[in-house]
C-alpha cells in the first residue's frame, strides 16, 4: 500500500477504497442482493408516489401506534440480518472438521458471531420490546399518546441509526471481533486496531440513546397519564412489566453509555481504564457491562412476561390468577436483576464467598418466576381455554422456557459453572430462554395485537407453520448444544479436530434451517394476511374477546386513541365495562389536543449517525462539523413552540359516527 | 373482592370522562428520571476512580498534582452560581422578566469561571506531565472531573440559549419548565462536585 498523501488523510481518515472488501465474495453477493433489494424497494416505493406519504405520515409521526409499528418492521429486517449470520455459523460449524476448514476464515466468522449477538440483542429483541410496548401501553392504560411524542420518534430514529451503522460495517470496513460484550484488553486499540470495535461502540451508544430516552418516556407515559381510576393495582400485567422494564431501562443503560465511553477514550485518548499497563484494570470492564448486561436480559424478558399474561387469561377466557403475586413477582425481578451481574464470571477469581453470594441470588430469581408459570398455569385450569396462534406461541413458551430456566439455575451453582462456563452449554441455555421467552413472546404478541393494528387478523395456517417450526427447529438446534457443552466443546471457535463431534453440529444445523422454514412462514404469513384481509377483517376491534382497553377502540385506532377517556373500575377494565353494559358515547364530542409531527427527530438522528461514522474512520472534520451541526440543531428544534394542534370535534363526529355505524352493521 | 363491589356503586354511564381529559404534565418528572440516569453515569466514573484511583504507575499522585486553593476557588464559584440560579427562580415566580434575565447571566459568569478554572487545572496538569495518558489514576481524575465539566459547559449553552428564548417569548408557560427544568440540571451538577470535590481532591490530599 502506497504512502497516501496528506490532504487525503485529512478528507478520509482512515476511510480508504481497501476498506471496501471487493476481495471476498461472499461479502461481495450479500452487497448485490442487498442491493437488487433495496433497489426494488426505492423502485416499488416511487412507482407507488409513497414517498410523500412515507415521509409525512411515518418518517416523521410522532404516533406512538405508527412509532410502534416502525420499530416492529425494524426488529424483523434484522432478525432477517441477524439469522442470517446464525446460519452463516451453523453452516461452518457443521463442515469445519479435520482437514476440512469451511468456508469462513476465522477473522470473518468472529465477526459473524460478535454482529449476531449485537444485532439480536439490541436490534432485533430491543426494537420488538419496545415497539410492543410503544403501541400498547398508551392503549391499555387509556392515552392518547406518549408523554413525550417527539421524544418517542427521535428515540427510534436513533436505534435504527445504530442499527444502520452496524449494516453499514458489512460493506466499508468490518465489524468487532471481540464477541458481543467487546471485553477488554481484546477490544483495546492494540489488540483490535482496526476500525471494527469503533462500529460496535458508536452503534450502541447512538442506539443507546434512543433506547434510554424511550425509557424515560414510557416510564412518565405509565406514571402520569393512567386513565382516571386506574390505580396501579388495576393496571394491566403488561403495563406493570413495562413499567418494572423502564425503570431497568433507566437504571441499567446510562451503565453501558458510561463504560463504552471509557472504552472509547482507551481508543482514541490513550487513557489507561482497562490495558494491561500503567495501573489499567480490565475486570472494571467485565463488572461494569455485566452491571448493565443482566438487567438488560431482564429488559427484554419481562415486557414479554406480561403479553403471556394478557394472552392466557384471554384466551382462557379467565380473569388471570393472582394478580397480585405476579404484580409482585415482576417487581422482585427487576430488584434482584441488578443483584445478580457476577454470575456471568464466576470463573475470574472473585473467590468463594463472592461467588456464592451471587449463586444464591441468581437461584433466588426462579422462585418469583416460578410463581408466575403457576399463575400461569392456575389461569388455564378450569378454563375455557382457544388455542389460537398467540395461545400456542404461549405453550410453546410455557414448555421451552422452563428447562432454560432450569440449566440456568444449574449454571448459577458456582462448582457446576466452573464446568460448563464458555462452553456450548451457556450457549443453549441463553437462547433457550431467550428464543423460548422472548422470541415466542414476540410471536405471541405479534399474533395477538395485529388485528388491532392492521383492522385484520393474521392467517391461522401459516401462523401455526411458524409456530410448529420455530419450536421443533429451536430444539433440534439446541438440545445437540446442549449435548456438546456437557462433552466440554467450547463457544466461538470456527473449526474442529475431533470427527466425533461433527455429526451433533450437523443436527444442529438441521435444527437451524427448520427455524428459518419458520421466519420464512411467518413472512408469509404477513403476506398471505394482507392478501386475504378482506375475508380477517376485525369489524368489532374486539376479535378475541379481550379483556383490557386497547380493544374498547376501533381496530385500527384512531389518531386520538379514545374520543372519550374511558373511566377504569376493574383491573381487567374493558371485560367490566361489556360486562356491566357500557354505552359507547355517540355524540357531545370536543376538540383533542394533540402533537404536531416533525421532521426533527429522524434529521438528529441523521447527524448523529454521520458524527458516529466520522469518530469510526477518524475523519475529524466531519467529526466536528457534525457534533457542532447536532448542537445547532438541537438548540434550532428548541425555538419551535408551535408544537400542537386540535383535532376539531366535527373531525372526531365523523370518524366516531362511522365507528357507529360499523357496529351496528354488525350486530344486524 | 371487596373493592370490586364498592365499584358496582357508579352507575353505567361512568365508564367514560366526558369533556377533554388532561393528564398532569410530566416534563418535571421526565427531566428528574433523565437525571438520575445521568447520576449513574457519575456513579460509575466515581466506582471507576474508586477501583484505579490508586493506580499511578510510578507517576504523580493526588498530593503531587492538586492545589487545594484553586480547587477552592472553582467550588466556590460554582456554589455561588446555584445560589444566583435560586435568584432568578424566585425573580421567576415573581414574574419580573429583566431580574431573571439578569440572575441568569451572573449564575453563568460564575459558571465560566468554573469552567475556565478548570481547563486552566487541566492544562497546568498535561503541561507538567500528568495527563490522562499517564496512569489509571489520571485518566479516572480527568474522565470524571472532565464529565462534570462537560456537563456545566453545556448548562451555560443551555443557560444562554434560554436567555435568548427568555428575552424573545418572555416568562410563557413552556419557558418557565424549560428554567425549571436547567434549575434542576444546574443543582444536580453542584451535587455532583460536591461529591467529586470531597472525594477526589479533599481525600486524595489526606491519601
Amino acid at each position: 500500500m502506497q504512502e497516501r498523501s496528506e490532504l487525503m488523510q485529512t478528507l478520509f481518515g482512515r476511510l480508504t477504497l481497501e476498506a471496501i472488501p471487493y476481495h471476498e465474495p461472499i461479502l461481495i453477493w450479500t452487497f448485490v442482493a442487498t442491493a437488487i433489494l433495496g433497489m426494488s424497494l426505492l423502485a416499488y416505493i416511487t412507482r407507488k408516489r409513497a414517498w410523500g406519504t412515507l415521509w409525512n405520515d411515518w418518517f416523521c409521526s410522532i404516533d406512538h401506534k405508527k412509532i410502534g409499528v416502525m420499530y416492529m418492521i425494524l426488529g424483523i429486517v434484522m432478525l432477517l440480518r441477524g439469522f442470517a449470520d446464525a446460519i452463516m455459523m451453523r453452516a461452518q460449524q457443521a463442515f469445519a472438521f479435520g482437514d476440512s476448514m469451511g468456508y469462513l476464515p476465522p477473522h470473518h466468522y468472529d465477526q459473524i458471531f460478535t454482529a449476531h449477538g449485537v444485532i439480536m440483542i439490541f436490534f432485533v429483541a430491543m426494537p420488538f420490546v419496545t415497539g410492543l410496548m410503544n403501541y400498547v401501553v398508551p392503549l391499555q392504560i387509556g392515552a392518547r399518546d406518549v408523554a413525550f411524542p417527539f421524544l418517542n420518534n427521535f428515540s427510534f430514529w436513533m436505534t435504527t441509526a445504530g442499527a444502520i451503522l452496524v449494516m453499514m460495517s458489512l460493506f466499508v470496513g468490518e465489524f468487532a471481533q471481540t464477541g458481543w460484550l467487546a471485553y477488554p484488553p481484546l477490544s483495546g486499540i492494540d489488540y483490535s486496531p482496526s476500525v471494527g470495535v469503533d462500529y460496535y461502540i458508536w452503534a450502541l451508544q447512538i442506539a443507546g440513546v434512543g433506547t434510554l430516552l424511550s425509557g424515560v418516556n414510557l416510564l412518565v407515559t405509565i406514571v402520569k397519564m393512567r386513565a382516571p381510576g386506574m390505580t396501579l393495582m388495576k393496571m394491566p400485567v403488561f403495563t406493570w412489566t413495562a413499567l418494572c422494564t423502564n425503570v431497568l431501562i433507566v437504571a441499567a443503560f446510562p451503565v453501558l453509555t458510561a463504560v463504552l465511553g471509557l472504552l472509547s477514550l482507551d481508543r482514541y485518548v490513550g487513557t489507561n481504564f482497562f490495558t494491561n499497563d500503567f495501573g489499567g484494570n480490565a475486570m472494571m470492564y467485565v463488572n461494569l457491562i455485566w452491571i448493565w448486561g443482566h438487567p438488560e436480559v431482564y429488559i427484554l424478558i419481562l415486557p414479554l412476561f406480561g403479553v403471556f399474561s394478557e394472552v392466557v387469561s384471554t384466551f382462557s377466557g379467565k380473569r388471570l390468577f393472582g394478580y397480585t403475586s405476579m404484580v409482585y413477582a415482576t417487581v422482585v425481578i427487576t430488584i434482584l436483576s441488578y443483584l445478580v451481574w457476577l454470575h456471568h464470571f464466576f470463573t475470574m477469581g472473585s473467590g468463594a464467598s463472592v461467588n456464592s453470594f451471587f449463586g444464591i441470588t441468581t437461584m433466588i430469581i426462579s422462585i418469583p418466576t416460578g410463581a408466575k408459570m403457576f399463575n400461569w398455569l392456575f389461569t388455564m385450569y378450569r378454563g375455557r381455554i382457544k388455542f389460537d396462534v398467540p395461545m400456542l406461541w404461549t405453550m410453546g413458551f410455557m414448555f421451552t422456557f422452563v428447562i432454560g430456566g432450569m440449566t440456568g439455575v444449574l449454571l448459577a451453582v458456582p462448582p457446576a459453572d466452573f464446568v460448563l462456563h464458555n462452553s456450548l452449554f451457556l450457549i443453549a441455555h441463553f437462547h433457550n430462554v431467550i428464543i423460548g421467552g422472548v422470541v415466542f413472546g414476540v410471536f405471541a404478541g405479534i399474533n395477538y395485537w395485529f388485528p388491532k393494528v392492521a383492522g385484520f387478523k393474521l392467517d391461522e395456517y401459516w401462523g401455526k407453520v411458524s409456530f410448529w417450526f420455530w419450536l421443533v427447529g429451536f430444539w433440534v438446534a439446541f438440545a445437540p448444544l446442549y449435548v456438546l457443552g456437557l462433552m466440554g466443546v467450547t463457544r466461538r471457535v470456527s473449526h474442529f479436530e475431533d470427527m466425533s463431534l461433527q455429526i451433533w453440529f450437523q443436527i444442529a444445523a438441521v435444527g437451524a434451517v427448520l427455524i428459518g422454514i419458520g421466519i420464512l412462514a411467518f413472512l408469509v404469513q404477513i403476506f398471505v394476511s394482507i392478501r386475504r384481509r378482506e375475508s380477517l377483517r376485525d369489524e368489532t376491534g374486539d376479535p378475541w374477546n379481550g379483556r383490557t382497553l386497547e380493544w374498547a377502540t376501533s381496530s385500527p385506532p384512531p389518531a386520538y386513541n379514545f374520543a372519550f377517556t374511558p373511566r377504569v373500575h376493574d383491573q381487567d377494565a374493558w371485560y367490566d365495562m361489556k360486562r356491566r353494559g357500557h354505552q359507547r358515547p355517540t355524540s357531545g364530542f370536543v376538540d383533542i389536543h394533540m402533537p404536531k409531527n416533525t421532521a426533527a427527530g429522524i434529521v438528529l438522528a441523521g447527524i448523529s449517525m454521520l458524527c458516529g461514522f466520522a469518530l469510526i474512520w477518524h475523519i475529524w472534520w466531519l467529526a466536528a462539523a457534525s457534533f457542532f451541526g447536532l448542537i445547532a440543531a438541537t438548540i434550532i428544534h428548541t425555538f419551535n413552540y408551535d408544537r400542537d394542534y386540535h383535532i376539531h370535534a366535527d373531525e372526531v363526529t365523523s370518524v366516531e359516527d362511522q365507528r357507529t355505524r360499523q357496529l351496528a352493521a354488525q350486530q344486524g | 373482592m371487596s373493592a370490586h363491589t364498592a365499584d358496582t356503586t357508579f352507575p353505567p354511564d361512568s365508564f367514560y370522562d366526558t369533556g377533554e381529559h388532561h393528564p398532569q404534565n410530566g416534563t418535571m418528572l421526565g427531566f428528574w428520571l433523565y437525571l438520575m440516569s445521568d447520576c449513574l453515569i457519575f456513579a460509575v466514573l466515581f466506582a471507576m476512580y474508586g477501583v484505579v484511583g490508586a493506580n499511578y504507575a510510578a507517576g504523580p499522585g493526588p498530593k503531587d498534582l492538586f492545589d487545594l486553593g484553586l480547587v477552592a476557588v472553582n467550588t466556590a464559584m460554582l456554589l455561588l452560581s446555584s445560589i444566583t440560579y435560586g435568584f432568578a427562580m424566585l425573580e421567576m415566580a415573581r414574574g419580573r422578566q429583566n431580574a431573571v434575565l439578569g440572575w441568569l447571566a451572573i449564575t453563568g459568569l460564575f459558571g465560566l469561571a468554573f469552567v475556565g478554572l478548570e481547563i486552566y487545572e487541566f492544562a497546568h496538569l498535561i503541561h507538567e506531565g500528568a495527563g490522562p495518558q499517564r496512569s489509571a489514576f489520571l485518566s479516572a481524575f480527568f474522565a470524571l472531573v472532565g464529565t462534570h465539566g462537560l456537563h456545566v459547559s453545556f448548562g451555560i449553552v443551555w443557560l444562554v440559549v434560554l436567555m435568548i428564548q427568555v428575552r424573545k417569548m418572555g416568562l410563557t408557560e413552556p419557558n418557565r419548565r424549560r428554567l425549571a427544568c436547567l434549575s434542576l440540571f444546574w443543582h444536580f451538577l453542584d451535587v455532583i462536585w460536591i461529591g467529586v470535590f470531597t472525594f477526589v481532591y479533599l481525600m486524595g490530599v489526606l491519601r
